[in-house]
């Protein structure tokens, strides 16, 4: 099913990758061909940010790297070396909840939880891109991040109350 | 004190919330265990025949590769049929993996690599080099309708009965009505693809014994697999998954990922994680292709003379998969003269497998698209049609309905929709370039019920804690049933545990149908009586006869405490009570089961109306459901929150039948083409807009002791008919073939 690849020369030759990480900084030591996906869930024990496809298809391994939401899936860890990056785990602090975490569960925005924890970094990164104003702005630059379970509408839901409360604010 | 406020009913937020949104839900995959090594799935690139050499030693040089079994040095296993098979087994041989040479389908598993890394495990996973003999093969079932044939019977056919038997004389009746229609539909593959990929993490704890991390839909289910495969003893195989991403019964059978991560940890005596990726998840089952042909006929009053649904769906050559497709126009609709038939072909596929409405969902389309084409030649409004055969009996099995709100959900849903403003002729109504139409469909789903067991704990602090080996797929089961247990019990929430997703808890079988409240649920109601019991017995013997001359009936249980119900002086806490116990928790299960003798007199489901609007564009076709009402009676809600998302992801998924998502096949080669999330479509935000929903009042003293009737499929079953018949009411064409793409209507 896989299309043979070349012998990567540097199959041994691992990288130092250092990375802050829910501002904490994280020394890696890395093969070039870790996914920051996968050094945030295989190497630094942050499994919060989910893996559906590894394609950059479903938006479910969205974190924030630098303030912009980026596919972790779609980015390899040596590439992010120096980033700030902040994951579901490290938008509250400890023991606080952020309010679309709150409105969410307060919507019902999740079912099987799977797509969350990307929705939710997501919504926070288009928040800040500061484009999208009305619900239908809102739901199309939401539309990288897939819901199989169809908590869609109370997804919408969640981020534009959120979105008035800080607009008001 | 307040008076306790029944939790049954009240639209408590999910309990594991938190736990969801902060990214500490773990599932299968998320699991750090030391030293965890990681499985890559080879898969099988021919569609028939058989593996002639399979030469695994590029991969085995590299440094870090530990194993790559394949049929070749897998250790030896069980022998019988019945070894491999689940729950969810349907009559036949179940799939091996690494069996033996043999290649039965395309994408089948025919390797394991294990690797230090996940990195090196896919890279090493592309250095086989496999020799295939080819053979011919068939996958279209369209050219191989004529091989169609009864299905086998089996176990599964309990759940899933066959065809009613034929009424009257259909054809006479048929042909001697003034207004008949006739229909051929066809739905394509489709697959679950819920968003977690299927994952297991074995840990090898020594000494034949696992703790085993699965994608399932049932820890039991799982745990017997692997003991019956394995020749392990059950309680040497723990199986555990409370956090389950999504699964719309894929996870209804053990999927190949935890037999290959069981046999390497067990030959390796080492943790192992497999993790299929976004394409193998299109390498297990799928919903069935499936050919349908309908011929309704009715009198010049609108009166339905005669039902003839004949459908015919995929299946393996191993096994013989089946689903109720033709049984449910007959329940909806009564007529002198029916003919119902189902038959199979076997094609050189996967097994297919359940996926949310199974059977339902397909026969529904075909029947409700038929009932609105009859409506229209009759020039009958489609909802006044339906209400004029309306039925309070099931008339296919000649017996009443345990309940049958149906008409409260024409009547809400329509008044809510305004189907008042439909007009009948298609293409009249319009906003600005796009035309508009208006669509309804009924929709019903089986209500069952199954045997389960649920364990009581209350303990020293009065607090309740409930054990099942139930899972929460997602649905809300967690929270559903600690409301369940609180009420029994008159506790706050707060002061329930729901402990579940373990195989070591009491058994509870696979999670679907949409049976799992009525089932589970049953269990913890029955289990919450048996502890107020227990609880009164110990307290009428304390010192200080609080109790004296009382008996159960005379008491109630609210706030901790148990008290004489017209004396709320007399009363003793549920401390007091375990404090008497000599400070020992009371503990205790019980096991409920469907009262079947009861249950057979009578026909049991949840029912729906479903009205949608549709926007089409006139010059590019693209389609649009504008806003959609679904009204469901679906017995007692638990909890209207959770059960309302339940209805909302059904009619998504309704949409997404209607309108997105298919496999693509492609016949010459036997394989899937689209096997990943961006040419598989499901609709995104942008595709969603507004969705209501109703829960019509239904009390069922029948069903099962809660009155539930499950709301998990009930949501989907009438969407895509409801969307179709709205693009007919827009247009003036009516498609047969779903997911209808724009190009259908240019």
């Amino acid at each position: 099913m896989l299309t043979e690849l070349t012998e990567p020369t540097t199959l041994k030759a691992s990288q130092p990758v250092n990375l802050v990480v829910n501002g904490t900084p994280l020394q890696l030591n890395l093969l070039p061909w870790v996914s920051l996906l996968d050094a945030l869930r295989d190497y630094s024990g942050l499994t919060g940010t989910k893996k559906g496809c590894d394609h950059g298809q479903c938006g479910a391994c969205t974190v924030i790297c630098d303030g912009k939401r980026v596919l972790s899936c779609l980015s390899l860890a040596v590439s992010k070396d120096g980033s700030e990056i902040t994951t579901i785990e490290g938008i509250a602090p400890e023991g606080d909840l952020h309010p679309l975490q709150k409105a969410f569960i307060e919507h019902d925005a999740f079912q099987c939880g799977y797509c969350t924890p990307g929705q939710i970094c997501s919504a926070i990164g288009m928040m800040k891109e500061g484009k999208a104003k009305t619900r239908a702005e809102v739901k199309e630059l939401m539309s990288g991040n897939l819901c199989r379970c169809g908590a869609n509408t109370n997804i919408i839901d969640a981020i534009m109350e959120v979105q008035n409360q800080s607009v008001h604010e | 004190m307040e008076p306790y406020k029944s939790q049954i009913g009240q639209p408590v937020s999910r309990l594991e919330g938190h736990l969801k949104v902060t990214g500490t839900a773990r599932y299968a995959g998320d699991y750090s265990v030391p030293g965890l090594l990681y499985g890559y799935v080879i898969n099988s690139t021919i569609t028939k025949g058989k593996i002639i050499s399979f030469d695994t030693s590029r991969a085995k040089a590299l440094p870090g590769v530990l194993e790559v079994f394949t049929h070749e040095n897998r250790p030896s296993l069980a022998w019988f049929d019945l070894q491999y098979a689940d729950m969810d087994a349907p009559p036949g041989s179940p799939f091996r993996p690494l069996q033996d040479a043999d290649i039965l389908y395309n994408g089948q598993p025919i390797g394991l690599v294990v690797a230090e890394t996940f990195e090196l495990a896919r890279y090493a996973a592309t250095l086989m080099d496999i020799e295939y003999e080819e053979e011919a093969f068939d996958t279209d079932l369209r050219s191989q309708q004529h091989l169609a044939r009864s299905p086998k019977i089996g176990m599964a056919t309990m759940l899933k009965p066959l065809p009613p038997k034929p009424k009257g004389n259909f054809e006479k009746a048929f042909n001697a009505s003034p207004n008949q229609v006739s229909a051929e539909f066809f739905h394509g593959t489709e697959h679950h693809n819920p968003l977690e990929l299927f994952a297991t993490t074995t840990v090898y704890e020594g000494k034949g014994k696992l703790t085993i991390y699965d994608k399932t839909q049932g820890t039991i289910n799982s745990q017997m697999y692997v003991a019956n495969i394995f020749g392990l003893k059950f309680k040497n195989v723990r199986v555990i998954s409370p956090y389950v991403g999504g699964a719309f019964g894929s996870a209804l059978r053990p999927q190949y990922q935890l037999f290959l991560s069981v046999m390497a940890a067990l030959k390796l005596e080492r943790s192992v994680l497999v993790t299929l990726d976004r394409h193998q998840m299109f390498t297990f089952g799928h919903r069935p292709p499936t050919v349908q042909r309908t011929r309704f006929s009715a009198d010049n009053n609108g009166i339905i003379t005669a039902l003839n649904h004949l459908a015919i769906g995929e299946t393996s050559r191993f096994e013989d998969y089946t689903e109720v497709v033709v049984n449910w126009s007959h329940m909806l609709y009564p007529a002198a003269n029916t003919l119902m038939q189902y038959k199979l072909v076997e094609l050189d596929v996967y097994s297919p497998l359940d996926m949310r409405a199974p059977g339902g969902v397909t026969g529904m389309h075909a029947i409700e698209s038929t009932i609105d084409e009859l409506a229209h030649k009759s020039k009958i409004d489609p909802l006044q049609l339906r209400l004029t055969n309306y039925t309070e009996i099931d008339v296919s099995l000649n017996r009443p309905y345990s309940s049958k709100e149906l008409r409260e959900c024409y009547l809400q849903g329509a008044e809510k929709f305004g189907w008042d403003k439909r007009n009948p002729e298609p293409r009249s109504m319009r906003r600005g370039n796009k035309l508009v139409g208006y669509g309804m469909a009924t929709g019903i789903w089986e209500a069952n019920q199954l045997p389960a067991k649920a364990e009581a704990i209350l303990t020293g602090d009065g607090k309740l804690k409930i054990n099942s080996a139930v899972t929460d797929i997602g649905t809300g089961t967690l929270t559903v049933m600690t409301q369940i247990a609180a009420d029994e019990l008159g506790l706050p929430v707060e002061d329930v545990e729901f402990a579940y997703g373990d195989s070591k808890k009491p058994f509870a079988p696979i999670q679907g149908g949409s049976f799992t409240v009525s089932t589970v649920g049953s269990a913890v109601k029955a289990v919450g009586a048996a502890m107020r019991k227990k609880l009164f017995s110990i307290a009428k013997k304390m010192k200080g006869g609080v109790f004296d001359g009382a008996d159960l009936k005379d008491v109630s249980f609210e706030g901790g405490r148990v008290f004489i119900t017209n004396d709320r002086s007399r009363s003793v806490s549920f401390q007091e009570i375990i404090a008497a116990n000599d400070n020992k928790p009371v503990k205790l299960s019980k096991f409920s089961v469907p009262s079947i003798l009861k249950l057979k007199k009578y026909s049991r489901a949840a029912h729906s109306a479903v009205f949608v609007e549709v926007e089409v564009d006139e010059e590019l076709g693209v389609i649009n459901v504008t806003r959609a009402v679904t009204a469901v009676a679906a017995g007692k809600i638990i909890n209207p929150k959770t059960a309302r998302s339940q209805i909302l992801g059904g009619m998504i998924w309704g949409i997404s039948k209607a309108l997105r998502e298919e496999t693509i096949q492609d016949d010459g080669l036997g394989k899937y083409m689209n096997q990943n999330l961006s040419e598989y479509h499901i609709p995104v935000h942008a595709d969603i807009h507004e969705l209501d929903v109703i829960f019509v009042d239904e009390k069922d003293t029948v069903v099962n002791e809660l009155g539930t009737k499950g709301v998990g499929e009930i949501g989907i079953v009438g969407m895509p008919p409801a969307i179709t018949n709205a693009i007919f009411n827009a247009t003036g064409k009516r498609i047969n073939q779903l997911p209808i793409h724009f190009d259908m209507l240019l």
